[in-house]
């Protein structure tokens, strides 16, 4: 079942590069990234691309497949028609280090920005008891591989290099709002800085980041959508939040 | 241009859920700490593990304690495990696991609010602390946050985040530097630029996983080169018992692509059943004398388990992984396998499709995405994968001290003993969290005690010129190729089932790659170039497959991952037997050792005719150390 395949993939750095043709075979099952192995195993030994586990659960090979963020490990060739030719290009969001490989230290530094867990006073390993509907909530969000696909895509920044500073995307609003429905945290106004400090308000829901998203978490409906909400209720009525935390905590203790 | 150079108390190499809880527990006894890692921060391959982390909680069953977590565990290694550290294991695991809760994780829950349990292989009660099936990225992803959590208290304490603890990702370690006959730092290169970096420190901790990529079929990531292997021995550190693999017994065999990546042993903690292409539930044929009576031997009594666990016994699907990949193994090889080559496993008829779902929801996607099957209608195709190495660095179980290196500490895979021959599932998430904790703790009273001792100008010139080498030549080989060479050797000579005319075979074979190694040379510059990168993983997989290849010919027995087709029984002399590799610069030499003597206290845990199936009648006569 084997076929030809014609690919064209993005080689340089944060200099200069451009589009080089390949044709390489493919076998039957094949993902982008065994087709990439393959160029790099019998024509360019130095293609630089990230990936480790090769089964969707790491987040490290994402990359541009035809214009559409995604990870390769997880792309079959077959989903391609036979005479297509599959354009592979580096994340676009992210300065280029080399080949398909990005600086992605953007993510790691908005991860730096978001308050920790913040566990009642007084609690000790072993206490806590909480209900897997309560956990549940903030369990979708945890599911997040860290691909960046959705930092990537997201045009707040996609195409504003401006607003990467004050933006932390659609990754760090699913990591605030699992904080924030996580049953024992006790930070409040999480939703406040998200929106004040975080650049909630930039995101005006066009959800493209749930589309790419690959653990298929609804970040705009399940975390961007409610705290926006909510942001709003407190604006008008901050005892409702108040209410909502002690008689959560009540829950808990 | 002039060389970058760090100085920390303790240098970790690897970030997955060992290196990451030593960094933790230096950094908490007040070092300065830098964690060294090949690929992003987050990436490790601890994120792929699935199942859980087995901890005697008793949050479901009240009747398990550390005891009975130590007995599974010494049974599961076939008694070949250093005692210490399976009992630190089983007695610190629950700690471990409730800490992570403190720092963020969120297990699934009991009806009562507290961490479930699920069941797995050879664990006699519902012991798996669990999120669905990604619980390595649960524990990965909490170990990352509380790293974060202590450097934005830095941050706040001292105006700078990485004062005390700072990951430096996407960097290789080539060398393990000594002076005076003990530690003093590491020296490397960053993948990104390839540009060299020394890192002084008066201890290090080795916490690079495990060995997979020297197999062809492995449900490993690309980083499990043995890299930790390799460089302990190469700082004159040992390996202990390298024979022992362990062959998970379900990966996925189809399409070719995916074959290798891990079917989680949950499906048939689930309720999963394996049959062969008869239709037959065959694992009822492979029940070892020494679990009879502990394993049902008939569908009805495996079926109500699932719902009385006191007055039935375990069905044969959940018996250790060595029997179950074996047993797969004969069925294939008898002609009984399906179309690609593996059994078939099914939980679609015992659990529906929404719990499937629920409780399964990788291993669902990975199967709907990569191979067009959906496990909640259809059985899944598998059969075994190379998984884990037992075997790896000597240590002192306590401190996770490297024998004969003062100043080196290794935890989680890379460190050998804990496991004995075959590692139960569920045990590697708490080794890494147990055995990554004393570590760091080692590491910093090593610290403490000792100093600082620098590293020469004579070492860095070595290690350096060593990295340069491959641009030197042109022409030369390809390490692509002598990777996948090396891949089929291990794979057909050193594999599941093994003979010693195989093994001699290999080990020559294997010390004639290693030759041609030296003659590697490489395509385009030293920036981000994963050929450059490959050299120096294969030469860490060379000697790790010397090292595995001469153990296995030594061992004259089958035991847990070491089967021998010519000598095809347990045999209780060999389980008195450690094998120990050593480097001496040009090869792997391997010599026996006594095995540490179980001692009277944890002897009497054990019926004794039990031990009778596994010791000598003049081990059972002595009844343990005094």
């Amino acid at each position: 079942m084997a076929r030809t395949l014609k690919l064209r993939i993005w080689r340089g750095d944060d200099k200069t590069g451009g589009l080089q043709d390949v044709t390489v075979e493919a076998n039957h099952g094949e993902v982008v990234l065994d087709i990439i192995h393959r160029v790099q195993a019998t024509q360019m030994g130095d293609l630089a691309v990230r990936w480790n586990c090769k089964a969707g659960k790491c987040g490290s090979c994402s990359m541009e497949i035809n214009g559409k963020p995604r990870l390769a490990c997880m792309t079959q060739v077959a989903a391609y028609p036979e005479d297509e030719v599959i354009t592979i290009t580096p994340l676009r969001a992210f300065p280029v280090i080399k080949d398909l490989v990005t600086d992605v230290s953007f993510n790691y530094k908005k991860a730096m920005e978001i308050p920790s867990l913040e566990m009642p006073a007084g609690m000790k390993p072993g206490e806590p008891r909480m209900q897997q509907v309560d956990v549940e909530r903030s369990q979708e969000f945890r599911k997040c591989i860290e691909c960046f696909l959705c930092q990537n895509t997201c045009h707040v920044i996609r195409d504003h290099e401006e607003n990467k500073k004050s933006f932390a995307g659609p990754r760090f609003f699913i990591r605030i709002a699992e904080l924030d429905m996580h049953p024992l945290d006790m930070l409040r106004n999480r939703k406040k800085t998200a929106q004040e400090e975080h650049g909630l308000g930039l995101c005006n829901i066009t959800k493209c980041c749930t589309e790419v998203c690959p653990e298929h978490i609804k970040i705009t409906d399940n975390a961007i959508i409610p705290m926006k909400e909510r942001v709003a209720d407190e604006k008008y009525d901050p005892i409702r939040w108040l209410g909502s935390k002690i008689r959560r905590r009540e829950d808990v203790l | 241009m002039t060389l970058e150079k760090h100085k920390y108390d303790v240098v970790i190499i690897g970030a997955g859920g060992a290196g990451l809880r030593a960094a933790v527990e230096a950094r908490e006894a007040g070092l300065s700490v830098a964690i060294v890692c090949k690929s992003l921060f987050g990436k490790a391959h601890t994120v792929m593990a699935e199942g859980g982390a087995a901890a005697s909680m008793g949050n479901v069953n009240d009747n398990d304690n550390w005891m009975v977590h130590f007995r599974d565990t010494m049974r599961g290694g076939k008694f070949l495990n250093h005692y210490r550290m399976a009992e630190l294991h089983a007695k610190e695991a629950p700690d471990r696991i409730w800490e992570l809760e403190m720092w963020g994780a969120l297990f699934d829950r009991t009806s009562e609010g507290k961490i479930s349990q699920r069941n797995f292989g050879g664990h006699e009660y519902p012991r798996l602390a669990h999120v669905g099936d990604r619980t390595g990225l649960e524990l990965i992803r909490t170990m990352q946050q509380r790293i974060v959590a202590l450097q934005q208290q830095d941050a706040r304490d001292h105006g700078e985040a990485e004062k005390n603890m700072k990951v430096f990702a996407e960097v290789t370690i080539t060398e393990i530097l000594k002076e005076n006959g003990k530690i003093a730092g590491a020296y490397g290169y960053r993948r990104e630029t390839g540009s060299e970096v020394l890192f002084e420190a008066p201890a290090v901790v080795i916490a690079t996983g495990g060995v997979g990529k020297t197999f062809k079929i492995t449900s490993n990531s690309w980083e499990g080169t043995g890299d930790g292997h390799a460089l302990a021995l190469k700082a004159g550190a040992n390996l202990v018992d390298m024979e022992f693999l362990q062959f998970h017994p379900t990966g996925m065999v189809w399409p070719l692509s995916v074959k290798g990546i891990l079917v989680t042993e949950s499906v048939r903690g689930e309720g999963g059943i394996l049959t062969n292409s008869l239709g037959e539930r065959f694992m009822f044929k492979y029940i070892p004398d020494v679990f009879k009576d502990k394993y049902a031997d008939n569908e009805a009594e495996a079926d109500r388990w699932y719902e009385d666990q006191d007055n039935n016994r375990r069905p044969p699907e959940l018996l250790p992984r060595d029997e179950v990949a074996r047993a797969i193994n004969s069925e294939v090889k008898a002609g009984r396998g399906t179309e690609h080559g593996g059994v078939f496993l099914d939980v679609s008829k015992r659990i529906s499709a929404e719990i499937i779902k629920k409780r399964l929801p990788s291993m669902w996607h990975q199967f709907y995405e990569l191979a067009g099957v959906d496990i909640t209608k259809e059985a899944m195709e598998v059969g075994p994968t190379c998984h884990y190495v037992m075997g790896g660095v000597e240590v002192e179980p306590d401190t996770a001290a490297a024998v004969g290196v003062p100043g080196l500490y290794a935890a989680g895979e890379v460190a050998g003993g804990m496991h004995g021959s075959n590692r139960l599932g569920g045990n590697s998430l708490t080794d890494l969290l147990v055995f990554g904790r004393r570590a760091g703790k080692g590491a910093a009273d090593y610290v403490k005690a000792n100093g600082a001792n620098p590293v020469s100008e004579a070492a860095i010139s070595k290690a350096s010129a060593r990295i340069e080498a491959p641009f030197a030549r042109t022409g030369g080989e390809n390490a692509y190729s002598l990777h996948q060479e090396l891949q089929e050797i291990t794979h057909n000579l050193v594999g599941i089932i093994r003979t010693g005319q195989e093994l001699t075979k290999a080990i020559a074979e294997i010390a004639d790659i290693r030759k041609r190694s030296g003659n590697i040379s490489v395509s385009g510059d030293r920036k981000f170039n994963p050929g450059f990168h490959l050299a120096f993983d294969l030469d860490n997989m060379l000697l790790v497959a010397e090292s595995t290849a001469k153990s296995a010919l030594l061992r004259e027995e089958s035991r847990g991952g070491h089967t021998r087709d010519d000598f095809p029984g347990m045999n209780s002399t060999w389980r008195q037997v450690n094998h120990i590799s050593s480097f001496d610069g040009d090869k792997v030499n391997v010599k026996a050792q006594p095995l540490p003597v179980l001692p009277k206290e944890l002897f009497d845990l054990f019926d004794v005719h039990e031990l009778e199936k596994y010791m000598t009648s003049e081990e059972i006569a002595k009844g343990g150390s005094k």
